[in-house]
C-alpha cells in the first residue's frame, strides 16, 4: 500500500519563502463538521484546489485562511511584499482588512456579494485603487477601462450598473475588481458554481491567463474537479473536515489513493 | 556518456478500495539507467505495465517505493517523495511527456498549446510562435487551424498538434508513449525525425511503439516488460 502524501510539507527549501504558512488549523461547528488538523505551505505563483463534496468543510477553511474568520485551533503566517512575516489572526482586525483589500482578492461565488451593486462597473474597479490612495479621476478611468478589456467586457459598459449585466459578466467583473490592486495571493469559493457551461469555460480560461501572466497565488475552493484539473497546481481533498489527500492535481485524480478520493472520482463522467 | 535517468527497484501497485480492496501489483523491482541521446524502448504486450511506468516516471501515478533520480538543475532529483511544486519544476525544465490523446481546452487555440511549454519557460511570444508554425507546418496541420480550438479537429489532427506540443521545446528525458501510434506513412516518418534529432540533441528517450518499424528505427536498446506479468499474476 502505497504512504499517502504527507499533508504537513516542507519548509526548509532553499529561494522562495512561502506566501502563506498553515499550520494544523481548525475550526468546528461540531464533531467533523468544518475544517481541523490542516496544514500546508502554499507558494507564490502556486494554485492550490480544495475539493471535497458539500459540508466537507471546504468553504469554512477558506473563511479561516483568508482571514474572515477566527480559527480556534493553530495558525497563519503571511509573508506580505515587503517580507515581514504577519500572524494573520494575532494581528489587528484593521490589518487583517487592509491585507484584504491591497495584497489579497477573495472571489466569491455569487458576484452580488463580491460587488457593490448600487455603483457602475467603472466604479467597482475603481474602488481598491481609491483605497489606495489614488484620486486621479483619468487614472481611475483608464484603470477601469483596461480591466474591463482584460476581462473581455465591452468598455462600452463602463458606466452601466452590474445588475445589468450578465451572470457571467458579473463574475469576470468581480474578478476584475479584485485584481486590479495588483494582489498576490487570491481566494476563490465556486467561482464558476452558478453559470452555464459556455459561459464557464470563458471564464475558466481567463483565469487560466490571469494566473500565469500575474503569477498570482490562489487557493480555490471547487467540488467541480474539472475546474480543478484546469486551474489547480495541485489539491487537497476535504472530506468531514479532514483533509484525507493532498498532491499533484494530476496524480491525485488519476492515481487517487485514499478510498474516498477514488469514490469521488470515479463517480464523475471524464474529470 | 551521461546517465540522465536512474529508475530504482520502483514498485508501483494500485489499491482499488472501490472494488473489493483488490491490490494489482503491477510494477515491481524496475531498475535500468538511462542515458544521454539514447533512445530505450519498453517491450511487452499490452497489460505488462508499459504505460503506467511512463505515467509513474513522469509522477502522474505515485509509486509505493523505489527511486527516480532524473538530472535536473544540475543536480541527481529524486522523484518520488518530491513536493508538487518541484515535480511541476521538472516537467517544466526536464521532462516532456507525449501521448497520442491531447488534452483540448475550451477556447484555447491549436498555437496557444504548442506554444504553452516554451512561453513557461519563460520564452518570448515571437520565438515561441515562429517554433511552433515550424512544428505545425512540419506535421502537415493546415494553417486555417492554427487558430481555431483542436475541439473539432480529426483524432489524427489532435494527436500531431500534441506532438508539435511535446518538441516544442528541448527535453534532457522524452517519455514517449506510441507517439505515431495510428499516423499515415507520411507523418509517422515526421514524428521519427523529430525523435531522431532529439536523440542527436542529447535527449534520453523512453518510448513505447507498437509499430515495429517505428521500433526499429529508434530503439537504441529495449526494456522487456513480459517477465512482470509472472509477478503480477503471483
Amino acid at each position: 500500500m502505497a504512504a499517502l502524501p504527507s499533508i504537513i510539507e516542507t519548509t526548509q527549501s532553499a529561494g522562495r519563502q512561502p506566501l502563506l504558512a498553515v499550520r494544523e488549523v481548525g475550526k468546528l461547528f461540531g464533531p467533523d463538521k468544518g475544517c481541523q488538523n490542516v496544514s500546508f505551505d502554499l507558494y507564490p505563483g502556486e494554485v492550490l484546489g480544495i475539493v471535497g463534496e458539500s459540508g466537507s468543510g471546504k468553504s469554512t477553511l477558506l473563511s479561516v485562511l483568508s482571514g474572515r474568520s477566527q480559527p480556534q485551533e493553530g495558525n497563519i503566517t503571511y509573508c506580505n511584499k515587503q517580507g515581514e512575516l504577519i500572524d494573520l489572526y494575532s494581528s489587528s482586525e484593521a490589518e487583517r482588512r487592509t491585507l484584504l483589500r491591497t495584497e489579497w482578492g477573495f472571489v466569491e461565488q455569487n458576484p452580488r456579494d463580491g460587488l457593490r451593486m448600487g455603483v457602475s462597473a467603472g466604479a467597482n474597479i475603481g474602488e481598491r485603487l481609491m483605497a489606495q490612495g489614488v484620486r486621479h479621476y483619468g487614472t481611475l478611468r483608464e484603470q477601469g477601462l483596461s480591466w474591463l478589456n482584460q476581462v473581455e467586457i465591452d468598455p462600452n459598459r463602463i458606466d452601466d450598473l452590474p445588475r445589468t449585466f450578465s451572470g457571467g459578466m458579473q463574475q469576470r467583473l468581480q474578478i476584475a475588481r479584485n485584481l486590479v490592486s495588483s494582489p498576490r495571493l487570491v481566494f476563490m469559493d465556486e467561482p464558476t458554481g452558478g453559470l452555464d457551461v459556455s459561459v464557464q469555460a470563458r471564464l475558466l480560461d481567463m483565469l487560466r491567463r490571469l494566473v500565469r501572466e500575474l503569477d498570482l497565488a490562489v487557493v480555490i475552493v471547487t467540488h467541480d474537479l474539472a475546474v480543478a484539473r484546469l486551474l489547480a497546481d495541485r489539491l487537497m481533498v476535504m472530506r468531514r473536515s479532514r483533509v484525507v489527500e493532498s498532491g499533484l492535481t494530476d496524480q491525485i485524480l488519476d492515481d487517487p489513493q485514499h478510498p474516498y478520493t477514488q469514490l469521488l472520482v470515479s463517480s464523475v463522467l471524464q474529470p | 556518456m551521461q546517465t540522465i535517468l536512474e529508475v530504482e527497484n520502483l514498485n508501483k501497485t494500485f489499491t482499488l478500495h472501490q472494488q473489493q480492496g483488490v491490490v494489482l501489483n503491477v510494477l515491481k523491482n524496475i531498475s535500468f539507467n538511462v542515458q544521454a541521446g539514447e533512445c530505450v524502448v519498453l517491450h511487452g504486450h499490452s497489460g505488462a505495465g508499459k504505460s503506467t511506468l511512463m505515467r509513474t516516471l513522469y509522477g502522474n501515478y505515485l509509486p509505493a517505493n523505489g527511486s527516480i533520480r532524473i538530472l535536473h538543475q544540475g543536480g541527481m532529483f529524486d522523484m518520488v517523495g518530491a513536493e508538487p511544486r518541484e515535480i511541476m519544476a521538472v516537467r517544466r525544465e526536464t521532462m516532456g511527456y507525449v501521448s497520442q490523446f491531447l488534452r483540448v481546452i475550451p477556447r484555447v487555440t491549436c498555437l496557444d498549446i504548442v506554444m504553452e511549454p516554451a512561453l513557461e519557460r519563460g520564452w518570448s511570444l515571437e520565438k515561441a510562435r515562429s517554433r511552433a508554425q515550424a512544428l505545425l507546418q512540419r506535421l502537415n496541420i493546415p494553417e486555417r487551424l492554427w487558430s481555431l480550438a483542436p475541439g473539432t479537429f480529426s483524432g489524427g489532427e489532435q494527436q500531431r498538434v500534441n506532438i508539435a506540443r511535446g518538441f516544442m521545446v528541448d527535453w534532457p528525458v522524452l517519455l514517449l508513449d506510441e507517439p505515431t501510434a495510428s499516423l499515415d506513412d507520411v507523418n509517422r516518418q515526421v514524428v521519427l525525425d523529430l525523435i531522431t534529432e532529439a536523440k542527436q540533441a542529447g535527449s534520453a528517450l523512453i518510448g513505447i511503439f507498437h509499430d515495429k518499424a517505428a521500433r526499429d528505427g529508434v530503439a537504441d536498446r529495449y526494456i522487456d516488460m513480459n517477465t512482470q506479468e509472472a509477478s503480477h499474476a503471483a
